[in-house]
């Protein structure tokens, strides 16, 4: 264990380093996504997710911004485990009837001011699941949607940018009360 | 004892190339089978409905490497029931009553699985109907004994991940018994299907389960080229084997530090979220998709591999090589995290037989099968593939199993790299010309996935059975937990890992 701590002093994060082409942008998002959660929100946002149907891709990239490549927790951003402790819920897939009320009740458990993303192509209104008789449609229908992030899934840069979006057109004078 | 000999018996290589035959039986052969099942003669595959009233298994004969499907009427509705004798059909069962309203005479748990009574019409495959509004709450098997206290978790979990319901009932800390309750993201994919061009199908499949795309949409496309006898171009079964294992191990990976990152052991979760991002970043170049969706087609596949992708996967393969086993020997010391995974969570071997739990759950607890292997398809018939099995059942054993299959994977793709072989990478799949059925089974990540596509004439899908691994362990992560604390769940579950999504379908 000595040695990965010992390595974790020494070599470079890999936010930093990642050799891909699209890394600059990425780094670039990344340096105004922190920007903007400062400046709007003086201290940090907390994300609470509900898969309401979903095939589990999305959340597999929702998961992944929590990897050492994105480590959406340095922008103040956070998962958390409680619908009472958040102020943003995301929400993938089409919403199954069997899901509705648990989506329902999971944002009414939310404390305003409250926003909701929808993630990925099904999120939208149905995706390719729409015509089903178990599915009662996107997001949408159940709760009210500040933003949908498309994708099948978003990758984590899609969400990273999708985020963005939805913290730039939060309204400041409400988050400053 | 039921003679097994006069089904129509087929062996791996042929069921794959040609429509697979149904023998039809009729009620006593189909109990004798039932019971040779029960007596561990034969393993369920899956057993599945059809609209208009049958009932079809999937049996495997394993040491013989050889599949069956069979076929009963449903007169009146109802067929003898597999589940009343052979507990791994149970929940198949109640899906079928629930779905398309065939009855399995003689069934021990009659309550509904898949149907929460929210779908405003009951057996919506079957001849619908609607559903009285005073239906009673779901019956929860009762508990009776001193200072129980029942926990209830779910659907909506604390974590990023998929809905399903869990009612511990504990004694203190310890688990006297689980009782999962899924169906939550149940889609009505069944009912999607039926109608749909080959094409539609193929895309709903790779839609069951996330992070089974690839092997989702190689097992449909199995069924679709074996109902039309297709040939398909070599290249591309060396291309989907690519990605079947770029799969494995994405999974693999992820899981075996999110198996420790649920005893808090977060390092380990860092480390392999590393390795697991750069594979995706591989399969992005490699194949222009993360998860690799939409590239496996019925006739072979929709993209090719370039130069630049396959350096992609061989440095990926390099980095793998390197960094890998420090994070193993980072596991194997840590007597903390050990101490959480050794002896938690045990499945014993005779459960895993008779449930024939497939993927780690199963050759974690002395299971020796491996569909890759016993089930040989191309392009693993020309592999070295070496299975690997431990006997413990528990936690530490489903984590070592993950690991040697990581090292496999990585011999895998290696292999198939130097073998493969230039050319086209699609045939054009054409019509049937009369309705055909083909059977598919791919070893994915999770264990084997197996699919079972009736086509009409035209070449649209009559019906289509995908019955995804988590079928057979779901059920067994009810026995593991049991005697175990509570929170030790999260560790159970994280090992078994099994899909809602592809369960609930
Ligand atoms: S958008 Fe795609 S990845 Fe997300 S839930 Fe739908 S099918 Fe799955």
């Amino acid at each position: 264990m000595r040695r990965f701590l010992i390595q974790g002093l020494v070599r470079r994060p890999l936010t930093e380093s990642a050799p891909q082409p699209e890394a600059a942008s990425r780094h670039e998002l990344a340096e105004t996504l922190a920007g903007v959660v400062r400046a709007k929100l003086g201290r940090s946002l907390s994300i609470r997710h509900v898969d309401a149907g979903s095939c589990n891709g999305c959340e597999l990239e929702l998961q992944a911004l929590s990897n050492p490549f994105y480590d959406l927790e340095r922008f103040g951003l956070h998962f958390v485990a409680s619908p009472r402790h958040a102020d943003v819920l995301t929400v993938t897939g089409p919403v199954t009837h069997n899901m509705a009320e648990a989506l329902r009740r999971t944002y009414d458990a939310m404390p305003e001011p409250k926003w909701v993303i929808a993630i990925g192509d099904c999120a939208k209104d149905g995706g390719c699941f729409a015509a089903s008789y178990a599915v009662a449609g996107g997001v949408a229908a159940i709760v009210p949607v500040d933003l949908h992030i498309p994708g099948c899934p978003p990758d984590p840069t899609a969400l990273l940018k999708g985020l963005l979006a939805l913290l730039e057109q939060m309204d400041t004078a409400v988050r400053s009360g | 004892m039921t003679d097994l000999s006069d089904l129509a018996w087929t062996r791996s290589r042929h069921f794959r190339s040609a429509p697979i035959a149904t023998t039809t039986v009729d009620a006593t052969r189909w109990i004798g089978l039932t019971s040779a099942l029960a007596a561990g003669r034969v393993t369920l595959l899956s057993l599945w409905a059809e609209a208009g009233g049958a009932a079809l298994m999937a049996l495997l004969d394993a040491p013989a490497h050889r599949v069956a499907v069979v076929r009963i009427e449903a007169h009146g509705g109802g067929f003898p029931s597999v589940g009343a004798h052979h507990a791994a059909a149970q929940r198949l069962e109640r899906a079928m009553t629930d779905l398309y309203g065939l009855t399995p005479r003689g069934a021990i748990d009659t309550r509904p699985w898949l149907d929460h009574g929210r779908w405003g019409i009951a057996h919506p495959l079957g001849d619908a109907a609607a559903v009285p509004s005073d239906r009673p709450p779901y019956p929860f098997l009762p508990v009776q004994g001193e200072s129980l206290h029942v926990v209830p978790v779910g659907p909506v979990h604390a974590g990023i991940i998929e809905p399903g319901h869990f009612r511990f009932t504990a004694q203190g800390e310890t688990v006297v018994r689980l009782e999962e309750r899924l169906g939550y993201v149940h889609k009505g994919i069944d009912g999607l299907m039926a109608g749909a061009e080959l094409a539609r199908g193929a895309e709903i499949a790779g839609r069951i389960s996330g992070d089974s795309t690839v092997a989702y949409a190689w097992a449909f496309a199995q069924a679709a080229e074996a109902a039309l006898s297709l040939t398909v171009p070599e290249r591309a079964f060396g291309l989907r084997g690519l990605m079947a294992e770029l799969e494995r191990l994405a999974n693999h990976l992820g899981d075996i530090g999110g198996i420790c990152n649920d005893a808090a052991f977060a390092m380990m979760l860092a480390q392999t979220s590393i390795l697991r991002e750069t594979v995706l970043r591989a399969a992005k170049t490699a194949f222009g998709h993360r998860f690799m969706r939409d590239r496996i087609v019925p006739g072979g596949v929709s993209g090719d591999l370039d130069a630049q992708g396959e350096a992609a996967i061989r440095s990926l393969i390099q980095e793998i090589r390197d960094r890998f086993p420090a994070i193993v020997d980072l596991y194997d010391a840590t007597a903390s995290i050990l101490d959480r995974t050794v002896s938690t969570g045990r499945v014993s071997a005779d459960l895993v037989q008779a449930f024939g739990a497939g993927g780690y759950v199963g050759r974690a607890s002395g299971r020796n099968f491996d569909t890759r292997r016993d089930l040989r398809y191309a392009p693993y018939d020309m592999l070295r593939l070496d299975v690997p099995v431990r006997v413990e059942g528990d936690v530490n054993a489903r984590i070592w199993l993950r690991i040697r299959e990581v090292e496999q994977c990585c011999s895998l793709i290696t292999q198939m790299l130097n073998a493969l072989s230039q050319g086209p990478v699609f045939a054009d799949p054409g019509f049937p010309g009369a309705p055909r059925e083909g059977l598919g089974l791919v070893e994915g990540f999770r264990g084997d996935v197996l699919c079972w596509l009736a086509l009409d004439a035209e070449g649209r899908i009559r019906r289509c059975h995908m019955r995804d691994p988590s079928w057979f362990q779901w059920p067994l992560l009810e026995a593991a937990i049991e005697g175990n604390i509570i929170a030790d769940f999260p560790l159970c579950n994280k090992s078994f890992n099994c899909s809602y999504s592809g369960h609930d379908l």
